[in-house]
């Protein structure tokens, strides 16, 4: 029987809910580690139970956990994340140099086809991977130490390595991207990066078509047309059909191009959804109307979508992880919000309804589908 | 025997209920104390120190005998009480936050 467990991370715990096909009645499980911050949890596509979350406080740093049973249980693993070698500095906020520090993970990506490998983005932006399921972390220093590193700055919400794309056509093919530095590609299985930023333009910084230094705020992908990419920048949607070498604005008709999630249909490779947010002053939605915007032309036509969703008094936010879509046959989308609500769509967007309502802010939501 | 006591979040993390007892071979200082902590907590290595320089988390105090020991040399003899588990050496997170 087809069933979905959608995984949801937040500021204090991590939840697992799960359903039918049907995707309307769902049972709750959680909070896991309550009263941490969990910013990812994510599941092997190689083995369904087989999860890893990041769990972190400012007052105790960085754990990460895994389970062996799809969430029921969970174990401690390897939380040592040293960068390669000296790690040298990057910018600060002002401009001025500051050492490589280690904050926290916030994004994992396990390896298609092997549960024990996983990569994890981490603030201060680097990228790590682990080949014994999480017991110990080594550093891919080819993204950091590419030349390009010493410029970066970090976006407000830290130099976090947030998106990691492990390309399913072309399997030595990576895609990273980093806020504030921009979107880089390795085709040599991670061990060397170059950024892909032609095209984005950033008026925040002195160079606006910089090589670096752009806020990406997310990047998404559709398994069946591998150099196609989708982008949220800090302003601006974007895409590339040449695997990032050039990037194009696809906003349209947008009522604003400022968001953080970005995520495609599973079975639709031009139907794209984003988040549409006031601005980088004001981050919660135009109007107080939360609103998911849908283009199933590959950009530029976008469509809001609001059926079941709050259309008054609504000032929450949906961050980058926060969205994310099950291949059933009427493919699902979820998103999570800054408020706490959890919502899910069983029918590409047309209509939603909340899972849950009253969660601490949602900080990532990932879905399994299962079968 | 050494009396230990961790904030409650990481006595959850590592599946502890109340003081720990620690046997501590040799000198009884901060890092000897907590090297035996997180020899027998592995879980807890990096939640307290961190794990490369060794240095006290920033938001994670060290109190014993109504006294500070955060900024104390972590090779430096703990107080005569704690050594002979008159009193707890205690873990505390700091308060922070609103």
């Amino acid at each position: 029987m087809s069933g979905v467990r959608v995984l949801v991370g937040t500021r204090k715990g991590a939840f697992v809910m799960t359903a039918d096909g049907k995707r309307k009645d769902w049972d709750v499980t959680g909070p896991f580690f309550g009263g941490w911050e969990i910013y990812h949890v994510k599941g092997s596509p190689a083995d369904k139970n087989r999860l890893y979350a990041s769990q972190s406080s400012g007052w105790s740093g960085q754990v990460v956990q895994r389970s062996d049973d799809g969430g029921k249980t969970w174990t401690p693993v390897g939380n040592k994340f040293s960068y390669d070698g000296v790690p040298g500095t990057h910018q600060w906020y002002d401009g001025t140099p500051h050492p490589w520090e280690f904050a926290r993970v916030w994004h994992f990506e396990p390896a298609p086809g092997d549960p024990d490998t996983v990569y994890a983005g981490v603030e201060d932006a680097g990228l790590f991977r682990t080949t014994d399921g999480g017991q110990n972390w080594q550093e891919m220093p080819g993204l950091r130490t590419h030349g390009s590193g010493p410029s970066w700055q970090p976006g407000a919400g830290g130099m976090c390595l947030h998106t990691i794309i492990v390309d399913p056509a072309h399997h030595d093919r990576m895609f990273a991207a980093i806020s504030a530095a921009g979107a880089f590609r390795s085709d040599d299985a991670g061990q060397t990066w170059r950024p892909i930023n032609r095209g984005l333009h950033s008026e925040g910084i002195p160079d606006s078509d910089a090589e670096v230094g752009h806020c990406v705020h997310r990047i998404a992908q559709h398994p069946s047309r591998p150099d196609t990419l989708y982008m949220q920048k800090h302003w601006d949607v974007m895409r590339s059909d040449d695997a990032g070498e050039s990037w194009r604005e696809i906003s349209g008709n947008l009522p604003t191009d400022f968001g953080f999630p970005i995520d495609v249909h599973a079975h639709e490779p031009d139907t794209v959804y984003v988040v549409p947010i006031t601005s980088d002053g004001e981050h919660f939605p135009p109007e107080g109307k939360l609103r998911v915007y849908r283009s199933r032309s590959g950009g530029d036509d976008w469509e809001p979508l609001t059926n079941g969703l709050p259309q008054e008094h609504c000032y929450v936010n949906v961050l980058r992880d926060a969205m994310s879509v099950d291949s059933l046959d009427d493919c699902g989308v979820y998103f999570g919000t800054t408020g706490g609500q959890v919502y899910a769509s069983a029918d590409a967007g047309d209509t939603w309804a909340p899972i849950v309502r009253d969660l601490p802010a949602v900080l990532s939501v990932e879905v399994q589908t299962l079968s | 025997m050494i009396r230990l006591v961790l904030p409650a979040h990481l006595r959850t993390l590592a599946h502890i209920d109340g003081e720990i007892e620690l046997a501590v071979a040799g000198e009884v200082t901060q890092r000897t104390v907590l090297d035996a902590l997180e020899a027998r907590y592995p879980v807890l290595r990096g939640t307290i120190r961190d794990q490369d320089t060794g240095k006290r988390r920033p938001f994670i105090r060290f109190f014993a005998c109504e006294e500070d020991l955060s900024h104390e040399q972590p090779d430096l003899g703990l107080p005569e009480d704690v050594v002979k588990g008159k009193e707890p050496y205690l873990v505390i997170a700091a308060m922070a936050g609103g």
